[in-house]
């Protein structure tokens, strides 16, 4: 610490910040977005490796043979929903009890804060239907649960079939030492919110529910399945939950392992594996597969049936089938089979999985980049705010009397009231705010990176740069266009791109009107903390900035 | 006990002497025969094998059973077939003149039931009463015929009054299949009450865990003062003697056992004919852990030798309880056989058992609409089991035309009705834990009273481990929406790593509801060597127990006149109307916030680097005021002030 506490070489250091403060804060704010572009590039990354031990070097065989029946299933489940209208709930029970489940309904009730136009529904009243496949021998302490979701629409009849099937096949094995919850949980993430809160007894979100009348335990593990037609050319995995939650990247590579030994294609995004990193091209998808990662865990909702779970710190991922008339098909029967074997290595789990990371993002599925390799881009963004920080301590008038200055921070709210504007005055706050904006982007970031390092990169120049003494209408412009909102918009025009499903401005406004409606849906349902934070938070810190840019 | 009294005592019960007689004799012989043919590997076995050598030591103990030493000392003659059997009569007329039963006896028998689910439930029960004067405490008794020895050195070692000890692997499913006869909890359990001249009860109690640890093969010595607690009215002495000086009972259970062969193995060992013969043959393990649900208890208590308890004994019941599984049984066909469930199929009695029999639970099958039961049996039996009456076909094993032509009993069961589902039972309950997050959470246990019109009340054990520390204060009983105070509570608070929380409470239960119990806890941070190796598992926490008197099937069908005469059926008789039941709820799987384990190295050294580096050095630069350095003083001028110093002076 000599190097601080020698006065001279102080002053040196001091001079050498306050006079390289702008170049420096330059160049950190480009290396920052360059090591965030850098981690798609694949010699910079991981490869993904089994950490659990009881899921690596165990082999299971996996022999579902039961897939045409399964789609039979299906066909049946899709005629009762017609007639019934909604979930076919006499007839789901009676299946599950000719399997020899234990079966159990729950009934729930929610109205909305207000209607939700994407998905058209205002009053949500449905039904949960589950089954309970239980252990032999086991004494009702651990379960796994695989889902299907019963959509109103004609989709995702095929998932409730091959649940119904593997339900029976798994029934007759003798094998399981976790009981296995088969779950058809109807409106969705509504439905799974209410089951999952009371299978836990809380009531997080004021829903209305009838309580569960049979219960196998804590729930280790949960894969939710969507599957919409006969055969699919690929499986699409999910792993964004909840506030940006994911699960335990064993459960990837679980998936990924078996994928690639039953041979069925699988992606992340929606985006298949290339092996030409080292072209251009080869580069740019990956980016461009980390970057619809980065963007879905920022939004902070969950993007599957199994988002929910993460919550209860139980492991889950969605499983989505998706056709996409390619060449290469795969039937029922093999993704029974792919199933069979994830739940069979879950099955042989002795502890939670907890081995590996549970902070990552993936350019691809078998590639992985892990907390502490990307969290000096973000640590490279804070970095300029607390330069910038340093700068207004170390500017020598404001050195000298630090009393001073806390008395100053003290009374600036009435200072800020009467409106007397003095340069000391707008130093303090910037002062304020510099400081409020790197706590809170350093927290938001430990909780969810992706959201943190997006709205570094916007406020973090606005925040370094306003000063009063600007130009005002073009900073002022600037400052809009950097505010919270905007990079919302700009969020949602990148994701359509990125997504290949470019939008018009007008449909991109609208789509930015719904992003917003739901995210203050998804607060009032699941407790989604992000509409919250920008309104709450975020927002005030900008508002701070944009006073001290019209600082009488 | 004076030959006198006995004498008395047979005169007023003839017809019992005489059965008794007639047993005498078939056993002798029996006993002869199987040692003729096996040379008695049982006596050998239960460390008989010294008595058999010297026949005359064992006068002492046995004092009251002149008949049974000379028997014992006939079978361990050990001359030609001929010999013992001429002196096997000589017995058989001691006990008609001396008129006492000959000391040990043993019974077998194994209750099928088919449960409505297509499962099967199989329940063994094998009972061993060793005559034996155990109230004179200090006698050494070295005397064993069929009881194992290593077990009778237990409880003499040890003044055991009670034992009981039940290993499970698996949760009685009590919504699908009924009550059991005997109800255990998954993992281990062992209660024992000791003899109230006792004075070290806690010492014994160690020293017993361990024993019984080396006897069963389990890891019952495990069972340390942290998970034993002394429940004040839950579990009373089921045998003879009214002790409920609760000092002197120690209830433990270990829901993480796991039960496999190595525990049947020497379970097996304390029966009187091994797995050789009776119904012990149907006993392979490969076949029993292929169920859903397996459980092998050993119950020993003290019993009366008559009806009018002149005399005493030991009885030792061994059970083994089984539930399997019609979908995992591999074939299609609804159908079960003895040669289907266990791969054996009978083929004789134990020979040294004094009765044999296997019943199968017919009562919902008078017709035989539901199943086809062959071979039939003329022999009906019909008994009160748990509050209901129950109807069996029994088929005596100690008789030949049982086992027909083929010499060998296949019972074969055919489905033939939908199966449907059970009556629901009238007392059940359930257990789970509410909350998420590791810092709280909630236990709750609902207790499901399924009875229309009917009250009763229950008892609540729990017994909760330290490490979840429960807010007794946040305790509530609620039925029907209201609050239901419990009329007793006992609560014993945990220390930390010295005992558990023990909560009992008396809940009356209204008619037809449900009762839930809440109480909140907070998870404990454990020393770091105090997690288990595998602490993302979580810890359990051990089954609830609740007992009751509940009101009895049979008593509430007040209409039915079937069979019963008007005048037998308006008040409820009292074996009737009640029957006690122990239910026991599923263990629970808490997990507590665990450090991770595989980098607490980086993690310390990374978390002192920021704190040391980054906090201290701001620290330092904010508070530290800096002056200007004077220039050093002269050596001169600071010995002088050293001088100063001494003498307290003012320095220069």
């Amino acid at each position: 610490m000599g190097l601080l506490s020698d006065p001279n070489r102080r002053k040196a250091l001091t001079t050498l910040l306050t006079r390289l403060n702008t170049p420096i804060c330059v160049v950190c704010y480009l290396a920052g977005i360059a090591w965030f572009m850098g981690l798609a590039f694949e010699p910079f990354t991981l490869r993904t490796y089994m950490s659990e031990n009881a899921m690596g070097s165990t082999m299971v065989e996996e022999r579902f043979p039961a897939g045409e029946r399964a789609l039979a299933t299906g066909r049946e489940f899709a005629g009762h929903k017609r007639k019934a209208g909604g979930m076919p709930v006499d007839w789901l029970v009676k299946t599950m009890q000719d399997r020899g489940l234990e079966v159990f309904t729950q009934s729930f009730s929610r109205t909305l804060p207000f209607p939700d136009e994407n998905k058209e529904r205002y009053m949500v009243r449905g039904i949960n239907v589950y089954g309970i496949l239980r252990a032999p021998r086991a004494p009702r302490t651990e379960a796994l649960v695989l889902s299907a979701p019963c959509s109103p629409d004609n989709s995702n009849n095929q998932a409730v079939g091959l649940l119904l099937g593997l339900a029976q096949y798994f029934r007759n094995q003798i094998y399981w030492a976790k009981d296995i919850i088969f779950l058809v949980n109807e409106h969705d993430l509504i439905g799974m919110q209410a089951w999952l809160e009371g299978y836990h007894h809380t009531n997080i979100s004021g829903m209305d529910y009838t309580p569960l009348q049979g219960r196998a335990g804590s729930i280790q593990a949960a894969l939710s399945l969507e599957l919409s037609s006969d055969v699919i050319t690929s499986l699409d995995l999910i792993l964004e939950g909840l506030n940006g939650q994911l699960p335990n990247l064993d459960l990837a590579n679980l998936f990924h392992a078996f994928c690639q030994k039953i041979g069925v294609m699988c992606t992340i995004q929606g985006k298949l594996q290339r092996s030409d990193w080292d072209t251009a091209e080869g580069y740019t998808h990956a980016v461009q597969t980390m970057m619809l990662m980065v963007l879905k865990q920022a939004s902070g909702r969950p993007w599957g049936d199994h988002g929910l779970f993460l919550r209860y710190h139980i492991e889950a991922a969605t499983v989505r089938g998706v056709n996409s008339f390619r060449q290469y098909k795969t039937d029922t029967t093999t993704v029974g089979r792919l199933l069979e074997g994830m739940f069979r290595k879950l099955n042989n789990l002795l502890e939670r999985l907890h081995q590996s990371y549970f902070f990552y993002l993936m350019p691809s599925l078998s590639r992985f980049v892990s907390i502490g390799y990307y969290m000096p881009a973000f640590g490279l963004l804070a970095t300029i705010l607390l330069l910038r920080v340093s700068l207004h301590c170390l500017n020598p008038d404001m050195y000298k009397s630090w009393m001073l200055q806390f008395k100053v921070i003290c009374c600036s709210p009435l200072r800020f009231i009467s409106g007397e504007g003095t340069e000391q005055g707008w130093r303090v706050l910037k002062l304020v705010a510099l400081l409020y904006l790197a706590v809170l982007l350093g927290c938001t970031a430990l909780i969810n990176f992706s959201l943190g390092f997006i709205l570094a990169i916007t406020l973090v120049p606005v925040a370094a740069c306003v000063t009063p003494h600007l130009p005002k209408a073009v900073s002022a412009l600037a400052m809009v266009l950097l505010s919270p909102g905007c990079t919302i918009l700009y969020c949602v025009f990148i994701f359509q791109e990125l997504q290949e499903a470019p939008v018009s401005l007008s449909e991109g406004w609208m789509l930015f009107l719904s992003v917003i409606s739901q995210g203050i849906l998804d607060h009032s349902l699941f407790g989604s903390l992000v509409y919250p934070l920008l309104a709450l938070l975020v927002y005030p810190c900008w508002l701070l900035l944009w006073n001290i840019l019209f600082w009488k | 006990m004076g030959l006198g009294q006995t004498l008395c005592a047979c005169l007023k019960g003839l017809n019992v002497i005489a059965l008794r007689k007639a047993c005498a004799v078939l056993m002798v012989v029996l006993v002869q025969i199987l040692r003729s043919h096996w040379s008695l590997r049982r006596l050998s076995l239960g460390g008989g094998a010294e008595d058999v050598e010297k026949p005359n030591d064992v006068t002492g103990p046995v004092s009251s059973s002149e008949p049974g030493q000379s028997e014992s000392a006939a079978v361990s003659s050990g001359g030609p077939v001929a010999a013992p059997v001429s002196e096997a009569d000589e017995p058989a007329e001691a006990a008609a003149g001396g008129a006492v039963s000959p000391p040990d006896q043993c019974d077998e028998e194994l209750v099928l039931r088919p449960l409505r689910s297509g499962d099967i439930y199989a329940s063994f029960q094998f009972r061993t009463q060793w005559d034996t004067d155990f109230l004179h405490h200090g006698k050494k008794v070295s005397h064993y015929r069929l009881f194992p020895k290593s077990l009778g050195q237990v409880l003499s070692k040890f003044s055991v009054r009670e034992l009981h000890i039940s290993f499970t692997q698996g949760y009685w499913r009590t919504m699908q299949w009924g009550q059991p006869f005997i109800p255990s909890p998954p993992g281990a359990e062992l209660w024992v009450w000791f003899h109230n001249t006792v004075e070290d009860v806690d010492g014994n109690w160690k020293e017993l865990v361990n024993v019984l640890s080396g006897i069963f093969c389990a890891s019952l010595n495990f069972i340390d003062s942290t998970n034993t607690v002394q429940p004040s009215a839950s579990f009373k002495p089921l045998g003879l003697g009214n002790v409920t000086d609760h000092r002197f009972l120690r209830y433990a259970t270990l829901p993480r056992e796991i039960v496999c062969t190595e525990n049947l193995t020497p379970w097996k060992k304390l029966l009187p004919c091994g797995s050789k013969a009776g119904l012990a043959v149907l006993l392979k393990s490969e076949k029993l852990f292929h169920s859903s649900f397996h459980s092998q208890a050993v119950h020993i208590r003290p019993v009366c030798k008559d009806w009018q308890c002149t005399s005493t004994a030991w009885e030792l019941r061994q059970t083994l309880n089984v539930v399997f599984d019609i979908y995992t049984s591999g074939q299609g066909k609804k159908e079960w056989s003895l040669f289907k469930m266990f791969s054996r199929t009978l083929t004789e009695a134990c020979p040294l058992a004094s009765s044999s029999k296997v019943y199968v639970d017919v009562t919902d099958n008078p017709e035989g609409e539901l199943f086809d039961l062959s071979p039939v049996t003329p022999l009906l039996s019909t008994a009160v089991v748990l509050g209901d009456r129950r109807t069996y076909s029994v088929y005596d094993l100690t008789k030949k035309e049982t086992f027909g032509q083929l010499r060998s009993l296949n019972l074969v069961l055919r489905w033939k009705g939908e199966s449907g589902d059970m009556l629901r039972p009238l007392l059940h309950a359930e257990r789970y834990v509410a909350g998420f997050g590791l810092q709280t959470g909630e236990i709750h246990t609902l207790i499901y009273n399924n009875h229309p019109y009917r009250a009763f009340p229950v008892l609540l054990l729990d017994s909760v481990p330290w490490y979840l520390r429960l807010y007794i204060h946040t305790l509530t009983v609620t039925s029907k929406t209201r609050e239901n105070k419990p009329s007793y509570i006992h609560y014993q608070p945990s220390k930390d790593r010295l005992r558990p929380h023990l909560l009992e409470m008396l809940v009356q239960l209204p008619p037809h509801s449900v009762t839930e119990v809440t109480v909140q806890f907070e998870r404990a941070l454990l020393k770091w060597t105090e997690y288990t190796p595998d602490p993302n598992h979580g810890f359990y926490v051990g089954s609830s127990v609740i007992s009751a008197l509940v009101p009895s099937v049979v008593a509430m069908d007040t209409n039915s006149t079937q069979e019963r005469p008007l005048f037998s059926s308006f008040f409820p008789t009292k074996e009737e109307s009640s029957y006690f039941v122990r239910v026991y709820t599923e263990p629970l799987l808490v997990n507590l916030p665990t450090p991770d384990f595989s980098m607490p190295y980086n993690v310390i050294c990374l978390t002192c680097t920021v704190v040391a580096v980054g906090y201290g050095s701001f620290y330092n630069l904010l508070t530290r005021t800096f002056q200007v350095e004077e220039p050093s003083q002269s050596l001169a001028k600071r010995l002088a002030n050293v001088i100063r110093r001494i003498r307290g002076v003012p320095l220069l």
